[in-house]
């Protein structure tokens, strides 16, 4: 076994546009892999997250009974967990259905000739809420998304114990 | 009008009695925070992001409406302000719906720059979510309550600067909301001139000019500065 400490991404309610920004990181993400080993992530094929990870990237605001009960396993299983872009932080745009209900918009999506609420689909919760809202939050990373330099610098900081100034570097909506 | 001295943060200072704690600091590159102070504009002491403590009072006072006096000695930066201040735009946030990533005035915005400068990396207080209707009823400009921060800019230059006053402030407390004429949609507003004066002054991305997509409505202000020495000047 190696010394390398573990990362691992997730992606709730969001665009993926955080995830793109991680694989913005090019060519740092080689060496970024020297440092770490990705143990579950929507760019690896491993289904069940693992034990005991260093850090976890939250992608995206918890919206249905699903994203809450991924995110709080999760938490019970990461070290660091940190809301990486402004769904995670803030809601941000899955929050724009807040002011609805949850009927009124299932009643939007369809006029009832098909089932508006799959028994396989998640249900939607009331609102689209922030991580940290749910579970402890350990570190912030606003931006929409934040880019592959934040990305990195967070990473890189957290995997040397060094404290980030994160609003030197990003803001909502940046 | 005389010279007086006074501290600001160590710093010994001097200024014109007629001067506010705000106007003297800013003279002399010390930043104080402030959502509702528009130079050109009367002042009117509603965000309360300028509080500043004064030795000798227990109360906080705000900068832009406290004169300053011979000796007077100012803190503009503590725990305690900050404290207040990172509350203030936290609650900004919460009582509306504030979207940065679509908004049209993303990163030219004085209350997502105010959060930032302060070190507001989330929001801790519970979000209110609630439900407001935008007004795009003029045939230039829009109004999304959603980002209203009630700093009254826009009523108060609509008033002072244009003598329309097509905008002001209905209800009270957390159901304080703008309106405009007799809370009338604001595209069959008789008094609105269609300056767009209010749509310069706001710090937001709240009032737009239509056609303006994410991040490219950005504001000018200072056209307010440049009026107030003219008819100055024409006295």
């Amino acid at each position: 076994m190696n010394n390398k400490k573990t990362l691992a991404t997730v992606w709730l309610d969001g665009c993926s546009g955080c995830h793109m920004s991680i694989l913005d990181m090019d060519e740092r993400l080689l060496e970024l892999l020297t440092h770490v080993d990705l143990v579950y992530s929507p760019l690896v094929d491993n289904k069940t997250f693992p034990e005991n990870v260093d850090i976890t990237l939250v992608e995206g605001a918890v919206s249905s009974d699903e994203d809450l009960h991924k995110i709080k396993m999760i938490r019970e299983k990461t070290k660091i967990l940190v809301s990486l872009g402004d769904c995670a932080v803030t809601a941000n745009v899955p929050s724009m259905r807040n002011p609805l209900s949850v009927g009124a918009i299932l009643e939007r999506v369809s006029d009832g000739s098909v089932i508006r609420q799959p028994a396989d689909v998640p249900l939607l919760l009331a609102n689209a809420q922030p991580v940290h809202n749910y579970v402890k939050v350990d570190v912030f990373v606003p931006g929409c998304p934040p880019s592959a330099n934040v990305i990195h610098s967070i990473l890189m900081d957290l995997l040397s114990n060094r404290k980030t100034n994160i609003n030197k570097i990003t803001r909502f909506g940046a | 009008m005389r010279v007086v001295t006074l501290t600001i943060n160590d710093q010994l200072l001097s200024g014109r009695d007629d001067e506010t704690i705000l106007q003297v600091a800013k003279a002399h590159n010390i930043q104080i925070p402030t959502l509702c102070q528009l130079d050109g504009l009367s002042t009117w002491g509603g965000c309360r992001l300028c509080l500043v403590h004064i030795h000798g009072s227990d109360k906080l006072s705000p900068a832009c409406v406290t004169k300053v006096t011979e000796g007077m000695v100012v803190e503009t930066e503590s725990e305690r302000l900050n404290k207040y201040r990172h509350t203030i735009v936290e609650m900004l946030y919460t009582e509306g719906n504030h979207i940065c990533s679509v908004c049209v005035s993303n990163n030219n915005c004085e209350l997502q720059s105010t959060a930032q400068n302060l070190g507001i990396d989330h929001i801790s207080l519970p979000y209110l979510y609630p439900s407001r209707t935008v007004d795009a009823s003029h045939e230039r400009f829009v109004f999304d309550p959603n980002r209203c921060i009630l700093c009254t800019r826009c009523v108060r230059v609509c008033d002072e600067i244009e003598g329309a006053h097509t905008w002001d402030v209905a209800g009270r407390g957390i159901n304080s909301h703008l309106i405009t004429d007799l809370n009338e949609a604001w595209g069959e507003s008789t008094s609105c001139t269609s300056c767009g004066k209010c749509v310069e002054v706001c710090p937001t991305g709240s009032l737009y000019e239509k056609g303006k997509a994410g991040g490219e409505m950005v504001k000018h202000a200072e056209f307010l500065t440049y009026i107030e020495e003219m008819r100055k000047n024409h006295k």
